[in-house]
């Protein structure tokens, strides 16, 4: 069992969790995964490693589905069934120049963590962070400490610039000369940023598809990299942006759309 | 004179059967029991011995059920292997002990399958032997028929076992890939039961090649034993591969199997329960996934680019899969899965037999021109699996290209106290056929930790 030591509400149906697990933290690195399952009844879920200390991991998510919502229900001292890491492979950690992080929704957890690896290996760090609204935003005091730059956008112009991240990052692409993008997001959004910077930027996008093992066992995760089949939680979860089939991927994860819907009002029923 | 037939078995009855995700065999009654075992004819040598990859003394056994005692009889068993539940109901017996049996010459074997089966299930107490400890420790990665067989092993040695199980529940394929219609959960948990009470330690959600590698067990360990499973499915490479529908075999029964999604929405992992199937394959696999998806409401078709003779799965299963209404398409082979963003079908191509190949069947070539398309609404694809190759990527073992761990005669890697069995260096094959390996691996270790103590030259 895998007690929470933290929990924290961070945005809008946002939440962040201290998971104890010294063993994975001794081992883990930024840009791989967990798997947890919250019961017996519980399927298996990957969440990327938003930070990790000596002893916890922290994970950061978005109330969704029915295990999201199940997950944020719990509190502080409560445990989970199955907490299993770190899997996938670490991001490629090394001096670049600048890099720029484009988080969007979500990924804004997860690409601090390789943002602050990034900034120990001497990069220069700027960061575009951008969400639904205001209050779906979190950790730009964090960002703030990494990056040389911050760039906040809004969908609905509540805080920083009105408009998505990918519209901001082709803007500093004119004023900045940028080594490496990292996009982490919705898929659409990363999609989007490797459109933009298609033949100008090495661009690394991070993919969170529907998973079971997280080994490389199922194959459920299969995304096409470079016209070849990848298992992005064994090859992956980071690949070159340029060389994804995104509308493929995109279809992929509205799989269980269906049963996501009937599970969901199951819990409306309860 | 022996009986020239087996004495029946009940089974469930299809129409029933395919309701349920329960037993399909009911297994031997005290009386059929007795009246089988009257049917061994008490061999002076015992070809049936022979032909068992861990040598069970059949005769010794079957007698002891023929005279009633059942508790004596599966001691017998479990003299040489400790999963008797499981052997008795996944061995393929007709190609071993049972093709060896004298009176199958004329008549109809022996039933030593099913007779080890009701041997094992009539143990109701496990009686445990108590063992004197020593203080070496073993550490087993993976909990499936390789690793259970090798920690019982060791640990009957007096060897402290622990053993890392990447998954949440134990049994490896025995848990994630056989159905519960074929291989009850509950016989597992016996089996493991029983492995614990040696004082084996299982420690589950451990990922060996993540969270530890091979080099750290090494260090902390005086021996490893690798039996990390054939966990990496493979797909065709053809194309609509990626279109929503489509499973690897390992995928869809490890989301029935060990998530019950069978039981969505109690359970919350779901699956996606299909009109029309087809699944890819011949092999034991194929027809596993193919009876789920019978049982989750499905027509399901299996397909086969060779024919019924030279299909890999044992003739129990491709009997039961016909008896429950599944069709099958042979000298078959799908070249493309249509649809855009779901399943609607597969391209075929007819195929008919040529000369025979490496492993001696026939090799089926495609007929020019033959194309042809099935609708459906879900494909299976149960072409096999390989070696997972996390722990041959994260180590310096010695590897094959299949990243299959190499090993010599006694299972010993390239890597000093570090040996390895089963599916991890074979690839996919039987569950016995790892188990015999598995205790050949037990008695190795057992070798190199005793000479090992004596050389005062080592570490």
């Amino acid at each position: 069992m895998f007690k929470i030591v933290k929990k924290q509400k961070l945005a809008e149906d946002t939440f962040l969790m201290e998971i104890e697990s010294p063993e994975i933290a001794k081992k883990a690195k930024a840009g791989q995964f967990i798997i947890l399952r919250i019961d017996e009844k519980g399927e298996r879920i990957p969440l990327t490693i938003a930070d990790h200390s000596k002893r916890t991991i922290t994970i950061v998510f978005l109330v969704v589905g029915e295990t999201t919502k199940q997950l944020a229900s719990l509190r502080k001292g409560d445990k989970l069934l199955d907490f299993v890491g770190p899997l996938g492979n670490p991001s490629d950690i090394k001096e670049y120049g600048t890099v720029c992080l484009v988080g969007g929704g979500l990924g804004i957890a997860p690409i601090y963590s390789i943002g602050k690896a990034l900034k120990k290996s001497k990069n220069n760090i700027i960061t575009i962070i951008g969400a639904k609204t205001k209050k779906h935003l979190f950790w730009e005091d964090r960002f703030k400490k990494i990056s040389h730059k911050l760039i906040i956008c809004t969908d609905d112009g509540s805080k920083g610039i009105k408009g998505f991240v990918s519209n901001a990052l082709k803007n500093l692409m004119e004023e900045e000369r940028i080594n490496l993008v990292i996009a982490i997001g919705p898929p659409i959004m990363m999609k989007v940023i490797s459109d933009i910077t298609k033949d100008r930027i090495k661009t690394i996008a991070s993919l969170n598809p529907i998973m079971i093992d997280g080994m490389g066992m199922c194959g459920v995760c299969r995304v096409i990299v470079d016209e070849t089949v990848k298992f992005a939680c064994s090859d992956g979860p980071e690949f070159d942006a340029h060389k994804i089939e995104w509308d493929e991927l995109m279809n992929r994860n509205k799989m269980y759309a269906e049963e996501e819907q009937c599970n969901n009002q199951k819990c409306v029923k309860k | 004179m022996a009986k020239q037939t087996q004495t029946p078995i009940k089974e469930q009855d299809p129409e029933d059967r395919i309701k349920n995700f329960e037993e399909v065999c009911l297994g031997y009654t005290k009386e059929g029991a007795i009246e089988e075992a009257s049917r061994c004819l008490q061999c002076k040598k015992p070809l049936c011995v022979e032909g068992c990859p861990v040598n069970i003394n059949i005769p010794k056994f079957i007698k002891l059920l023929k005279e009633g005692k059942f508790d004596d009889s599966v001691k017998v068993i479990k003299e040489t292997n400790n999963l008797p539940g499981v052997c008795g109901r996944v061995c393929p017996q007709e190609e071993q002990c049972e093709k060896m049996c004298i009176l199958g010459k004329k008549y109809e074997p022996v039933n030593i399958g099913k007779l080890e089966r009701f041997a094992a299930d009539y143990e109701a107490d496990l009686k445990i032997p108590k063992v004197k400890k020593n203080n070496k420790k073993i550490a087993i990665i993976g909990s499936g028929p390789a690793g259970l067989t090798c920690a019982a092993d060791l640990a009957l040695k007096g060897y402290n076992v622990t053993i890392f199980e990447a998954l949440h529940d134990f049994g490896g394929v025995l848990r994630y890939g056989i159905p519960e219609f074929r291989m009850p959960k509950k016989i597992v948990e016996k089996e493991i039961g029983y492995i614990q009470g040696l004082g084996v330690k299982l420690i589950k959600d451990t990922v060996v090649g993540k969270l530890y590698d091979i080099e750290e067990l090494a260090k902390k360990f005086d021996a490893v034993f690798i039996a990390a499973g054939a966990g990496l499915p493979y797909f065709m490479d053809i194309p609509g591969e990626t279109v929503n529908g489509v499973y690897s075999a390992n995928e869809y029964l490890v989301r029935v199997n060990l998530m019950h999604a069978n039981q969505f929405p109690q359970y919350n992992t779901p699956i996606k329960r299909a009109d029309k199937v087809i699944v890819v394959g011949g092999g034991n696999v194929a027809m596993d996934a193919a009876r789920t998806a019978k049982r989750l409401g499905a027509d399901v078709t299996v397909v086969y680019r060779r024919t019924e003779n030279e299909m890999p799965a044992r003739a129990e299963e491709v009997k039961h899969a016909k008896e429950e209404g599944i069709h099958f398409m042979m000298l078959t082979l799908p070249i493309r899965i249509l649809g855009k963003e779901k399943v609607e079908g597969v391209e075929c191509i007819q195929m008919k037999l040529g000369g025979e190949d490496e492993s001696g069947r026939k090799r089926p070539e495609p007929i020019e021109s033959s194309e042809f398309t099935i609708d459906c609404d879900q494909v299976i694809i149960a072409i096999g699996q390989g070696p997972n190759p996390l722990i041959a990527k994260t180590s310096k073992l010695e590897h094959g290209f299949k990243s299959n761990i190499v090993v010599d005669e006694n299972m010993k890697t390239s890597m000093e106290g570090v040996y390895a069995a089963g599916d991890i260096t074979s690839g996919a094959a039987t569950v016995i056929k790892a188990m015999g390996d598995a205790k050949k691996a037990a008695n190795t270790i057992d070798d190199y930790l005793k000479n090992k103590g004596k050389d005062t030259t080592e570490k």
